[in-house]
């Protein structure tokens, strides 16, 4: 089995982000960066594939250099080989411009069997990126993935269990496909000494647009039909109000109160 | 322009990767086997797994091989959290892989270093005695080399990851005959657990470290093979020195470490608690505590990472280790009794963390040479007048 994951590094998520009221961009100094929560379970779920059934597993990331940090985590986790795909060229992406940069570098890696993604960017949340990899693949789309049933690499099969709203779906695919996870199918294993030191010492190639069978047109904010014209917060709700004093009387209150504000009539 | 203050990227990640691993861990199980004074296998074989037995051993014999700074920022990170389980990594490394990894001979390092770096087995140091504690040349345990097996007498004391169900190895400290100028000559020699003979009792109502085991051992005629001896005859006491160095360093980080969690639950705490109106934090006293505490744990910090630098780069660090030591577990018993102190009565609660640091702090003031014998280390090595021990 050949598996690529796609990871993405987004601002920690225990930090308070603030939003430059100006330019409705995040203000991300000094804000740390980790591994997009989702795309954890995907590197775990990819190396327990792995570790089942052979094969080897590729990670790719498409960030500043900076993003570098979250594919040596991928490797200390255990994964084979990493990727960057940096360049000036990619910036101001929008999501169908990074599935198209992503799908590309799939392509690039070449016969892949499985290719799996987070179910979301805790930043971005769209949920879109996963889903128009496969349609740029051609290759059946897997989200929410909770479970992995079973695979059967010979016959190019695999069976998968999706979290929905009211239940869970079982849903067989042929092979290649890609699927989006969430964070009930595994439990990430933390990197160990040897496996961060191993990570250290591998070298990971960074790939730019002219790496890539790309149209250059199709890259960055040029090749991006949407952009974030501004971002806000939602207005910050008032505090609820306490009636204090006896049962009765406050009650009496608490009806008036209801009566003004028409939610009694 | 040489001096760098910045760890790289590997040691970030190591802290992240042993920080994570404590809080989700080991922090929730802590207070209960303090409480039941219950030494946990499973946590011992965690750590294990994510490699940090064995960190200056080479990979050939199962070790990370990342260093000895790697190792101090994993110490520190797990003591930040509870003491007993750093004890169990600082002497299941210092003082029981690293003299036979140091010391032993390619055959007792391939058969004792994989399992010992996997976290399976434990191996201990046996060196205190009843009688000879600050005073560890004054060992009365024998071993008598008849014919081709040692045969062993005496007891030890107080000897970490001696008596527990993975404890597989101790390295004794014995007096093999006399030396030239009329003192003992000391030699260490590997004794299998379960060897006849030999009877480890786990030592309980410990103050301190709690959930790390300890244990009193006996040797009557305990019998080992000759070639069981760590190293050349009459060596053991270099061995010993030379292996409390660099267990100085780890004892020091655990004084970091915990000083660091103390203060951050101080801090904590200072913005939680309200009286007369307002956090208590924001009174000056408190918060002139927090910056103490604060610029203490940095002055630590960077004489034991000077310490470690020089460990790393195989320059002597008699000294060094000496004053980290003395200064972390110093800092470790300043910062923890403000950490009390901010606390109130809470404080002296066991639901409450800083409770079980107050009392862990204690053991850093006397294992691995006390304060009084760091200092005299210190002495001797800057060239006081005549001989500190008098
Ligand atoms: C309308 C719109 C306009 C935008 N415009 C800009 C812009 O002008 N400039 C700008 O900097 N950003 C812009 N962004 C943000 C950026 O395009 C997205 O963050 C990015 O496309 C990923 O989308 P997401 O964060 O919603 O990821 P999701 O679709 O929620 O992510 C799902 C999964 O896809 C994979 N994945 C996502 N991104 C990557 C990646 N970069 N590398 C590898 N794997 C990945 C991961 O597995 C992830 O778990 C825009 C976003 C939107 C929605
Ligand atoms: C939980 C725990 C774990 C331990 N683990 C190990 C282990 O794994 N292996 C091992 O070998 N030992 C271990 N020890 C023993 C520890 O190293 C000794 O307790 C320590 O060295 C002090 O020896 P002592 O207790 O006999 O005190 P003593 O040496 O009797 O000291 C009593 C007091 O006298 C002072 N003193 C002694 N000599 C002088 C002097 N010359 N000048 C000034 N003051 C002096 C001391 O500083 C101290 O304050 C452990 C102890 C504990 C409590």
């Amino acid at each position: 089995m050949k598996i690529v994951v796609c990871v993405k590094q987004v601002p920690d998520t225990a930090a308070d982000i603030k939003i430059d009221p100006e330019t409705s961009t995040l203000m991300l100094d000094g804000v740390e960066h980790i591994t997009n929560p989702f795309d954890e379970f995907a590197i775990e779920e990819a190396l327990l594939t792995r570790e089942k059934h052979g094969g080897e597993v590729h990670v790719i990331t498409m960030g500043p250099p900076q993003a570098v940090d979250v594919l040596r985590n991928a490797l200390a986790m255990g994964a084979d080989q990493a990727y960057l795909l940096c360049d000036t060229a990619f910036a101001g992406a929008d999501t169908l411009a990074t599935s198209y940069t992503l799908s590309k570098a799939i392509e690039k890696i070449g016969g892949v069997d499985l290719v799996v993604c987070g179910k979301q960017a805790v930043d971005g949340d769209t949920a879109q990126v996963g889903p128009s990899i496969a349609t740029y693949l051609k290759i059946p789309q897997l989200t929410y993935v909770s479970k992995v049933r079973e695979i059967d690499s010979e016959k190019g099969r695999i069976v998968v269990e999706r979290m929905l709203e009211g239940g869970i779906q079982a849903v067989e695919s042929s092979l290649p496909a890609l699927m989006t996870v969430v964070k009930d199918i595994n439990e990430p294993r933390l990197p160990s000494l040897l496996g961060i030191r191993k990570a250290a010492k591998t070298e990971i190639p960074t790939w730019t647009a002219v790496d890539l069978p790309v149209d250059q047109s199709r890259l960055g904010l040029d090749g991006s039909p949407t952009w974030v014209a501004r971002v806000s917060r939602p207005e910050q709700r008032r505090g609820g109000e306490i009636l204090q004093g006896e049962i009765p009387e406050v009650v009496s209150q608490l009806v008036d109160k209801l009566l003004d504000a028409k939610v009694l009539k | 322009m040489a001096l760098d203050f910045d760890l790289d990227e590997e040691l970030e990640s190591i802290r992240k990767m042993v920080r994570t691993f404590a809080e989700k861990e080991i922090a929730p199980v802590a207070e209960e086997l303090d409480e039941k004074e219950e030494f946990s296998i499973k946590l011992t074989q965690r750590m294990g797994e994510l490699g940090l037995f064995g960190p200056f051993v080479s990979e050939e014999h199962g070790g990370s091989d990342i260093g000895y700074l790697g190792y101090i920022i994993a110490t520190e990170e797990i003591a930040r959290i509870d003491g007993s389980q750093a004890a169990t990594l600082a002497a299941g490394n210092s003082l029981g892989i690293y003299p036979i990894y140091t010391f032993g001979n390619e055959e007792q390092k391939r058969e004792w270093l994989p399992d010992l770096c996997a976290g399976k087995k434990l191996a201990s140091f046996g060196l205190t005695e009843p009688n000879a504690g600050s005073d560890a040349g004054a060992s009365k345990t024998t071993a008598v080399l008849d014919k081709d097996t040692w045969v062993i007498n005496g007891s030890k004391i107080f000897i970490t990851n001696s008596s527990s169900e993975i404890s597989a190895i101790c390295i004794v400290q014995a007096v093999t005959g006399k030396r030239p100028d009329g003192r003992n000559e000391l030699s260490c020699i590997l004794v299998p657990n379960g060897t006849p003979g030999f009877t480890a009792k786990t030592m309980h109502k410990k103050m301190v470290w709690r959930s790390s085991n300890t244990g009193e051992l006996f040797f009557n005629d305990c019998r080992v093979p000759k070639e069981n001896l760590l190293g050349k005859q009459g060596e053991g006491f270099h061995q010993m020195l030379q292996t409390l160095d660099g267990g100085r360093l780890s004892i020091a980080a655990m004084g970091l470490g915990g000083a660091q969690g103390a203060y951050e639950l101080a801090m904590k705490y200072a913005h939680e608690r309200e009286q007369f109106g307002r956090p208590i934090g924001s009174f000056q006293v408190n918060a002139f505590k927090l910056a103490d505490m604060y610029t203490d744990i940095e002055m630590a910090r960077l004489l034991l990472y000077k310490a470690t630098w020089l460990a790393d780069n195989k320059r002597p660090f008699t000294k060094e280790s000496a004053m980290a030591k003395l200064v972390c577990s110093e800092i470790y018993h300043r910062v923890v009794n403000q950490s009390v102190q901010l606390h109130g009565g809470y404080g002296l609660m066991k639901e409450y963390a800083v409770e079980r640091h107050y009392r862990n702090q204690k053991l850093l003031d006397i294992g691995e040479g006390t304060s009084e014998v760091q200092r005299i280390v210190i002495a001797r090595n800057i060239g006081v007048p005549g001989d500190p021990l008098g």
